[in-house]
């Protein structure tokens, strides 16, 4: 066999696994975006951008990203400088802060809910305490900012270790005479973090931004667990199309102006982090 | 400028004892080499003096200062480091700039002090690259104009030319010499290449075993060595070992010719020949010729004499075969003593 043939040969069985299983219904769904029985339209992608929700569910998956993300990078940025700075019991808080990963998103949104609702564990804490006289409801239309709250938490706890163990196996990367240089030219702990571990994570810090702002445009399950319709997001608005109103055609609308906004968001991400060539270590 | 006083210091990483009770004065402006086996505490010594190493015992005083407790940037040093360290992700021009950018330097002061150093070691061309597209040997260049750029007092460098190929190597090792003697700084250079040592070093420190054999000029510590293990490890074939038994009035036999020997002394001894101080003599040592190496210059034969290997440097133009019994006799005053009980010379 040609080994210049060889790679591809070897990747093809996958990529057939691919193009069966994703590229085909992705054609499938953007055939259902685009038309409307007859021929091609873009009436669904009217209809569903016209209807009187579209911009509040645009205007709240971008703020939940935008209030979770950056907190969830410096968070993750911190812990993963930490758990390298460890000799001892680094794996077993690795393990500890990567539960909430192995939990499904419905299930961590219940979690949090129990904790919040009315006759939840906060309630009942704070009772306990005396700091309350009756348990209040926390999550209802009339506090829209602890609704926000409460799905930022939920979404932070969930999420976080994902970019946690990403950047920890980017640090440890990094040689460590990159450091020792720092240190002998002059560099305090917090240049080195600036001027070292932060440019050199690069690549790292890409992929953990780009999987995680993905994530975050797809939130659903926890968003529906905690706010129910108090604050409806775009992946919700496509379930209900879907599954409520039995719109096929515009839920296929929102889940392509979705990717869009995915892959628009993971090139800004990919430019803005690229390394220069040349420059890798 | 500055001298360099390394007082007692003695290194513990857990159980081993990397380091034991070193002492050594490197008088300013001076080119120390620490020259020693891989694994003999060579690169600890340096990082203890520059300070990503904390000694467990001892002291170190720099420019009349002492500076243990001193983190490294406040030691008046910078270092070059053996895998380089050049920041892969800033230019040629910012890694040099790298240590004057966090002084706060202003602009034009680091633009000033960068090329002046970047034409020092000839890379005013590459100062816009990154460090992923330079030769090895460019990237060594641009270690030391990061080093020299900070204007030191002193410059340590950890084996920095263990990574070239013998032909740069030696171009660097001339090249390195000349701009730091220009420089006036006090240079400390690692290395495990006794040729490096040799012909760059004012002085050479030989370490083994975690301390500090001898510290001397390179001709004396290749004359002169001060015990065995040096001059075992110096020269390239080393020296040659034979058992001296005393016979009185300081003669000693050697393989059964004798020798005016270390007149105190009258318990055995090692006598000890470099290679090439023995000559063809009617009188010398009978040596079967067992392998003939052409070197080019001249002709290394190792024979076997009094039942040890013997190694012998002659002229090139001299034909030997293996098998041969060569007459081998010693330059008289090249003749070295070592105590076996001690190791050490004896005169
Ligand atoms: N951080 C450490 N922890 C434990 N032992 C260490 C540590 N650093 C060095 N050592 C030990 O100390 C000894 C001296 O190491 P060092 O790196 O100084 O050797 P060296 O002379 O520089 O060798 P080389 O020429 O191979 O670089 C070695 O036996 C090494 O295993
Ligand atoms: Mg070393």
């Amino acid at each position: 066999m040609n080994p210049r043939l060889l790679p591809y040969v070897l990747i093809l069985p996958v990529t057939l696994f691919l193009c069966l299983f994703f590229l085909y219904p992705f054609v499938l769904v953007a055939q259902q975006a685009f038309s409307n029985g007859s021929g091609f339209t873009m009436s669904n992608f009217r209809d569903v951008t016209e209807h009187w929700k579209f911009p509040i569910s645009l205007k709240n998956t971008f703020l939940l990203a935008l209030a979770v993300v950056p907190i969830q990078l410096a968070l993750s940025l911190l812990m993963a400088t930490m758990v390298t700075k460890m000799k001892k019991g680094r794996d077993l808080i690795l393990y500890v802060w990567t539960i909430p990963l192995g939990i499904s998103d419905l299930a961590a949104g219940i979690i949090w809910l129990a904790i919040f609702e009315q006759s939840g564990f906060l309630n009942s804490m704070m009772g306990g305490l005396g700091l309350i006289d009756s348990p209040t409801n926390f999550l209802s239309y009339t506090s829209p900012v602890m609704v926000f709250v409460a799905i930022m938490l939920a979404e932070i706890w969930r999420a976080t270790a994902i970019m946690l163990v990403i950047l920890v196996a980017g640090i440890g990367l990094i040689p460590k005479e990159y450091y020792e240089a720092g240190e002998v030219f002059g560099a305090t702990p917090w240049q080195r973090f600036l001027k070292i571990t932060l440019p050199m994570l690069r690549p790292s810090l890409q992929t953990a931004l780009v999987l995680r702002v993905i994530l975050a445009f797809e939130v659903f399950a926890v968003v529906q667990a905690l706010g129910g319709t108090l604050f409806p997001v775009l992946m919700g608005e496509t379930y209900a199309y879907q599954f409520e109103l039995l719109n096929g055609g515009a839920a296929a609308a929102i889940a392509l102006i979705i990717l869009a906004i995915s892959i628009t968001f993971t090139l800004i991400i990919m430019r803005a982090l690229r390394v220069p060539k040349g420059a890798t270590i | 400028m500055a001298v360099i006083e390394i007082k007692n210091v003695a290194k513990r990483f857990g159980e081993y004892q990397a380091l034991h009770d070193i002492n050594l004065t490197i008088a300013d402006q001076e080119f120390m080499v620490l020259l020693g086996a891989s694994g003999c505490g060579k690169s600890t010594l340096l990082r203890i003096i520059c300070g990503l190493e904390t000694a467990t015992e001892g002291e170190i005083w720099i420019g009349g200062k002492r500076v243990d407790h001193l983190a490294p940037k406040d030691r008046g040093i910078s270092m070059v480091f053996q895998n380089y360290a050049v920041f892969p992700h800033l230019t040629v021009f910012e890694n040099i700039g790298f240590g004057l950018r966090m002084q706060k330097m202003s602009n034009d002061d680091v633009k000033r002090r960068v090329e002046r150093t970047a034409g020092l070691m000839h890379i005013e061309q590459l100062l816009t690259r990154y460090s992923g597209e330079l030769s090895g040997g460019q990237r060594q260049r641009v270690a030391v104009a990061r080093a020299l750029a900070m204007e030191p007092d002193v410059i340590l460098m950890d084996e920095p030319l263990s990574n070239l190929d013998a032909l740069l190597r030696m171009e660097m090792r001339a090249e390195l010499k000349g701009v730091l003697a220009e420089s006036n700084t006090t240079a400390i250079y690692v290395t495990h290449d006794q040729v490096e040592a040799m012909s760059m070093a004012d002085r050479i420190s030989v370490m083994h075993e975690g301390k500090i054999v001898q510290a001397a000029s390179p001709i004396e510590v290749y004359r002169n060595p001060a015990a065995e293990f040096v001059a075992g490890f110096i020269g390239n074939p080393p020296m040659n070992f034979l058992e001296a038994t005393p016979q009185g009035g300081g003669k000693f036999s050697v393989a059964g010719h004798s020798f005016d020997g270390p007149s105190a002394a009258n318990s055995n001894l090692q006598f000890a020949i470099r290679p090439e101080d023995m000559t063809l003599a009617e009188n010398g040592f009978p040596a079967v010729a067992k392998v003939v190496e052409p070197l080019g210059a001249h002709l290394l034969v190792t024979c076997e004499l009094d039942g040890k290997l013997f190694r012998a440097i002659l002229d090139s133009e001299m034909q030997v075969k293996p098998g041969e019994t060569l007459k081998l006799a010693p330059v008289k005053d090249r003749i070295r003593w070592f105590d076996p009980e001690t190791t050490l010379a004896v005169a």
